[in-house]
């Protein structure tokens, strides 16, 4: 099958555009109200020349969940503009967000087995959305254009159909899940931690399409995971998000490579090896209280970094340009006065 | 340093039946294994592999439909020799926490959300030991305080501390009284990288002061190569390869071990990584001969009717596969004589 980039609007337009997207909850705690940012300040830019894979990568409580919302309608912002191929999405009526935008966004979700239910057929769910989105003139069409996207991701409809989903394994079930994304013919997938409910064994096949997918079908993924491996092994660009900040942006393999922010640093500094000779010597620092950093004043990771200055506790680091990546750092920020910054030793790991 | 827990070809199966219909899920079926004492030993597989079930059947905490249909679990505990299958309720409650102790799946959900964790921990200790609560409260407090946790999570509940301090929390109560023999049960699993790194290095803190045994059962291979001396891997309720931890990583001879660690992705290189084909056989009707020769690009027909046999292939290294088996013959014995 081939899922070719629609043509409806201009090309040099970029695909998704995010500008200072931010989303705010309130914590309740007796009459006082507390803010705090699940999302903070977060813009990043997709280009639909070349399809890509973009990887948000952080720890659980990061913020990575509810940027994936957003960029699915799902959420609504409450600051900021997301742009699809240079629609304001938040604009959109319900009418076009069904009739346009979810043609060109789809979703994939974590567990597969709650994704679907288990009363019902699995294929069911593919003719269901084949003809609420329209992709087939009649009823008589739709297998044939079922098998094709199937065809996609590996499977036949012969596999699976009249089965429900206890009846297939947990990748053949995210295969589905993502056959069914691929069904309206979308730009972009939001695939929101696929990979992280499936077997060793199982995993690496789900992670070879997404590669397979943007190069056979053009589609871009956003692919959200904590798992920093796969990350580094699909992703053409990564975003290292840490409280609602993405703290280290750029190419993965210079990201992922040589990471200039602390944060960045100590997660891959984590991954264990499988080579046993190189397990960890030092050891690290924790977050106790998972609020207390999101409503930390000044950089949300002074109190767990080894590179802390005196400026990091009462001021927020600007956002830089260094060495093909962005970094929002103080360590990276030519304005501070080189006196006042503790050197950082070179990167661990 | 001797065996501190041992199994006998043993044989666990859930037994249903339901209108009539008996079905058998052979979810443990002939495992021998022989743990050492002070050792950390990692129990790797998928999930329906078995391996939460031979856990539960170790730790004597099963009930029907899970029964025990062949073979023993023999626990040599202060110098005796235990049956778990003869113990009373009584005697297994005494030992357990005590000396054997378990770290559940899951475990950030054990802690009681509303009360604060030092009444948590006086709980359990006062279940086992004659303490006032000042006493546990101090104990607690030393204990948490040796381990590297902040004095605030003593008065915190459950739901202020993030994730990775409730599991550590968890680990720091199933071990405060010092038992013998821990097993946890995918201790790290659903906590990122980061948060890993601090239990894996709380669980070694622990299992190396007292010098406790570690049965660790992970899917996740990262993990037992950083903390497990010895790995078990099990396919389909079957034990197919033992051997130290770097071995298994270094010198895998088991195809499907094989598959497993050729197919982890790391941060050395982006090259395509081939994944195992197929699934993991469902164990009601698990396959003939060879459970993984489905998925086995080097299966012969000997492998779909005969069921290897667990052999050593080298000193301390176990393997049941046919093809191995016939490498090592080819070779001549006198090799690892």
């Amino acid at each position: 099958m081939k899922v070719t980039v629609s043509t409806r609007d201009s090309q040099s337009a970029p695909l998704l555009e995010i500008d200072d997207l931010t989303k705010i909850f309130h914590i309740r705690q007796g009459f006082a109200s507390q803010e705090f940012h699940a999302v903070d300040n977060a813009s990043f830019v997709i280009d639909s020349d070349k399809p890509e894979i973009f990887a948000v990568v952080g720890e659980s409580g990061s913020g990575k969940t509810t940027l994936a919302k957003m960029i699915l309608g799902m959420e609504s912002a409450s600051q900021g503009i997301l742009r699809y191929k240079n629609r304001v999405v938040n604009d959109l009526s319900r009418k076009e967000m069904k009739t346009w935008f979810y043609h060109e966004v789809q979703p994939v979700f974590q567990d597969p087995f709650a994704a679907f239910s288990p009363l019902k057929r699995i294929d069911s769910y593919l003719y269901e959305t084949a003809q609420n989105y329209k992709m087939v003139a009649d009823k008589k069409e739709a297998p044939r254009y079922i098998n094709e996207v199937l065809s996609a991701v590996g499977l036949t409809l012969a596999e699976i159909a009249g089965r429900y989903p206890n009846e297939l394994s947990g990748g053949q079930a995210q295969r589905v899940a993502i056959a069914r994304a691929l069904i309206t013919q979308p730009s972009l997938i939001v695939a929101d931690e696929p990979v992280s409910m499936l077997d060793a064994s199982l995993r690496m096949s789900i992670v070879n399409m997404f590669r397979k997918l943007k190069e056979d079908n053009n589609v871009s993924v956003i692919y959200i995971t904590h798992d920093l491996a796969t990350a580094y092994y699909t992703g053409d660009r990564i975003a290292v998000m840490l409280r609602g900040w993405i703290v280290e942006m750029g190419p993965t393999e210079q990201v992922l490579g040589n990471p200039l922010h602390p944060y960045t640093q100590n997660l891959k500094s984590s991954i264990p090896s499988i080579r046993s000779s190189e397990a960890w010597e030092e050891k690290i620092d924790l977050a106790v209280i998972e609020a207390d950093e999101y409503t930390r004043t000044g950089c949300k990771f002074a109190g767990r970094c080894p590179a802390v200055m005196d400026i990091c506790h009462d001021h927020v680091p600007p956002s830089v340009m260094h060495e093909g990546r962005s970094v929002k750092c103080f360590l990276y920020d030519e304005t501070v006065d080189a006196g006042k910054k503790k050197l950082l030793t070179p990167a661990v790991g | 340093m001797g065996t501190i827990i041992e199994t006998n070809n043993l044989r666990a199966y859930y037994i249903t039946k339901a209108y009539g219909v008996e079905r058998t899920v052979k979810a443990v079926d002939d495992i021998t294994l022989r743990i050492q004492e002070g050792e950390v030993y990692g129990i790797a597989g998928e999930s329906g592999c078995g391996k939460s079930t031979l856990l539960r059947i170790l730790l004597g905490a099963y009930q029907p439909p899970l029964t025990v249909v062949g073979g023993e679990v023999i626990y040599h505990l202060d110098g005796e020799e235990m049956n778990a299958a003869d113990m009373t309720e009584e005697e297994q409650r005494d030992l357990k926490w005590r000396t054997i102790s378990y770290i559940p799946q899951g475990s950030m959900h054990v802690l009681n959300p509303v009360r604060r964790i030092r009444d948590t921990f006086h709980d359990f200790i006062s279940a086992h030991r004659d303490v006032t609560k000042r006493e546990s409260f101090q104990l607690t407090a030393d204990y948490l305080r040796d381990l590297g946790l902040p004095e605030k999570v003593m008065a915190s509940y459950p739901h202020q501390l993030s994730g990775g301090m409730r599991q550590r929390v968890t680990i720091a109560l199933a071990t405060i009284l010092w038992p013998k023999l821990i097993f946890a049960d995918e201790p790290t699993t659903a906590l990122d990288v980061v948060v890993q790194r601090g239990v894996i290095q709380m669980l070694k803190d622990v299992q190396q002061r007292e010098g406790s045994t570690l049965v660790l059962i992970t899917h996740d291979i990262g993990v037992h190569a950083n903390l497990a001396d010895r790995i078990g891997i099990l396919y389909a309720g079957k034990l197919v390869e033992e051997a130290a931890t770097t071995t298994i990583l270094e010198s895998p001879r088991h195809p499907y071990t094989r598959y497993l660690i050729e197919s982890l992705p790391s941060l050395d290189s982006r090259e395509e990584r081939l994944s195992i084909p197929g699934r993991p056989p469902a164990l009601d009707r698990p396959p003939s001969g060879c459970r993984f020769h489905e998925r086995c690009p080097l299966a012969m027909d000997i492998c779909k009717t005969d069921e290897p046999k667990l052999i050593q292939i080298e000193p301390g290294h176990f393997s049941a596969c046919h093809v191995v088996e016939e490498e090592i013959n080819r070779e001549g014995h006198s090799v690892y004589a």
